[in-house]
């Protein structure tokens, strides 16, 4: 069969179908039109609809109903993100039955720490007491913390374990829950490590620490609150330096009042290493 | 002009006029505003977990480099508390020793993430005598307040918590990677077996129950800082209020929510 296409037809068409009132009689002008329609146009405009249709259906399955709800994403990730199980009970919990331990650790140097930091994540012991946590005693543990390194801060307690008691356990010595070493330390070389070895390789490794710091006995039990004295004018290094100084004639002189008098000895000679620069 | 001013144009005068147009708008949009309020409250109510309401809360991270003995105890803690994959390139967070030699140029590292502490004792290592500064940088994921990561999520796998923290929702991630690409603190790793992308989430589901996140827990000497930014009673605004605060590659605009004090410029 043979289909000529005629505009004014499908005009009158259209005219037809949405003149009438009655209801039986619409349906019926509607089946009419869809019948009138061309076979190809009838067949591609029912792809067009499911073409239209389907990705809204998908979109409708795929999507998350939560999706969307606070942001551009699953509300419900939240809970399972917060339903991961918890490891390290943190630090309250340890007192409930260890009170007498921490009571002591938290007058000592390591009251910072949680016991979780040496005796491993201890939520399960929390809630079963079948379960051990470790104790590590091996001498290997505390230089991880401990070992001199440069790149930690100075002021903080640091060994070179070859030259510490070598082979000994450090328990054997030091409590790890009040951990003042044996004694106080002699030397300020036991704290502050890396200007005793700048020092060592200097003109002034002959200079105890205490000729230019006044070191008073409090500052080896409370490093912190106790500071020694620091030289505060020229005049200091003047007493060794000047033209007129009564000391040995190997150090080299300066004249005190020609010598770049707008500045302090230390911001230009590090008097740890004064070779430097 | 007389035309204008007419007293009885359309039958109404100008000024009645305008006053029912106000009175019209105000009466057609009072509900809507009121309802769009209720809407808003609704939204801002949302407990998760037993009693957490995230929009209650701001949370950032303080790190003190002064501070930081680099034992690596946070990247340990951060392993175990997470599951993280123990293979040596997969950390949430980690800790980076800078060595500045005299010549100038840096030298970074970070053996397994510093997991087992930097062990190679100093008197061994070669170039000691040429370091003139060196320190320790612990680094994790910055929670950006305009993060690159969540930007590029395809499908909107990775997120920002109304409390900040950016997070991987990881039913949803494809692994198409691009997140990672984005990070510019290289913070996300593809987990091998899930195969989809994971970073640090400041340990969301400890946050919920009013702990602290597990690095923070654990750090010794109390490097790490963790708080509230837009509450004035919060350890970590005491944090900022003392120091010299830095963030990482401010130039980038990403606005992160970690932040350093005393950061050497060498940072990166």
């Amino acid at each position: 069969m043979k289909f000529k296409f005629n505009p004014d037809d499908l005009k009158s068409l259209v005219k037809k179908s949405f003149s009438s009132d009655n209801i039986n009689k619409r349906r019926q002008s509607m089946k009419f039109f869809w019948k009138n329609l061309p076979e190809q146009i009838r067949r591609l405009s029912v792809v067009a609809v499911i073409l239209f249709a389907l990705p809204l259906v998908v979109r409708q399955l795929l999507i998350p109903t939560d999706f969307g709800k606070y942001g551009h994403y699953r509300a419900s990730a939240l809970d399972e993100i917060v339903s991961q199980e918890i490891h390290y009970a943190g630090r309250e919990l340890c007192n409930e039955c260890h009170d007498d331990v921490v009571e002591v650790k938290y007058n000592g140097y390591h009251k910072t720490l949680t016991c979780e930091v040496c005796h491993g994540p201890a939520f399960a012991h929390t809630e079963d007491d079948a379960i051990e946590l470790e104790a590590p005693r091996k001498r290997s543990y505390c230089p991880t913390c401990h070992e001199y390194l440069p790149s930690r801060p100075s002021g903080f307690p640091q060994i070179i374990s070859a030259r510490h008691n070598s082979r000994k356990a450090c328990i054997k010595c030091h409590d790890p829950h009040d951990p003042k070493p044996p004694e106080t330390p002699r030397e300020c070389k036991a704290c502050h490590a890396e200007i005793s070895y700048t020092k060592a390789v200097s003109k002034h490794v002959d200079i105890p620490c205490t000729r230019c710091h006044q070191t008073p006995e409090e500052h080896k039990i409370r490093p912190r609150e106790v500071l020694p004295s620091k030289p505060h004018n020229r005049e200091f290094c003047g007493s060794c330096h000047a033209l007129d100084a009564e000391s040995s004639e190997d150090i080299p002189r300066i004249d005190l009042f020609e010598h770049e008098r707008r500045y302090n000895c230390w911001q230009c000679h590090y008097p740890h290493l004064p070779e430097a620069n | 002009m007389k035309k204008w001013q007419s007293e009885n144009a359309n039958g109404m005068k100008r000024r009645k006029f305008i006053k029912n147009i106000l009175f019209s708008l105000a009466a057609l949009t009072t509900p809507a505003v009121l309802s769009a309020q209720e809407a808003l409250k609704k939204l801002q109510t949302w407990i998760i977990g037993e009693d957490y309401n995230p929009f209650e809360h701001y949370w950032g991270m303080g790190i003190d480099i002064n501070k930081c003995i680099g034992c690596g105890k946070c990247a340990d803690a951060c392993k175990k508390e997470n599951d993280v994959p123990k293979a040596p390139f997969f950390f949430r967070t980690w800790v980076e020793r800078y060595r500045i030699f005299k010549s100038g140029k840096t030298f970074v590292d970070s053996p397994n993430g510093a997991i087992n502490g930097f062990r190679k004792p100093y008197y061994e290592s070669e170039d000691k005598d040429k370091v003139i500064r060196s320190f320790f940088v612990p680094k994790i994921c910055n929670h950006c307040d305009n993060p690159p990561c969540v930007q590029v999520c395809p499908v909107g796998a990775t997120f920002k918590t109304p409390d900040g923290v950016v997070l991987v929702d990881g039913d949803y991630c494809i692994g198409c990677r691009y997140c990672i690409q984005a990070c510019p603190y290289g913070a996300r790793f593809l987990h091998p077996e899930k195969r989809t992308a994971e970073k640090c989430t400041f340990c969301y589901h400890r946050v919920v129950k009013g702990l602290v996140p597990a690095c923070v827990e654990i750090c010794p000497t109390q490097t790490r800082i963790f708080g509230e930014i837009k509450k004035k009673a919060s350890p970590l605004m005491r944090f900022m209020r003392k120091h010299k605060i830095g963030v990482l590659k401010p130039s980038l605009n990403t606005e992160p929510k970690v932040y350093y004090a005393n950061l050497d410029m060498e940072v990166r």
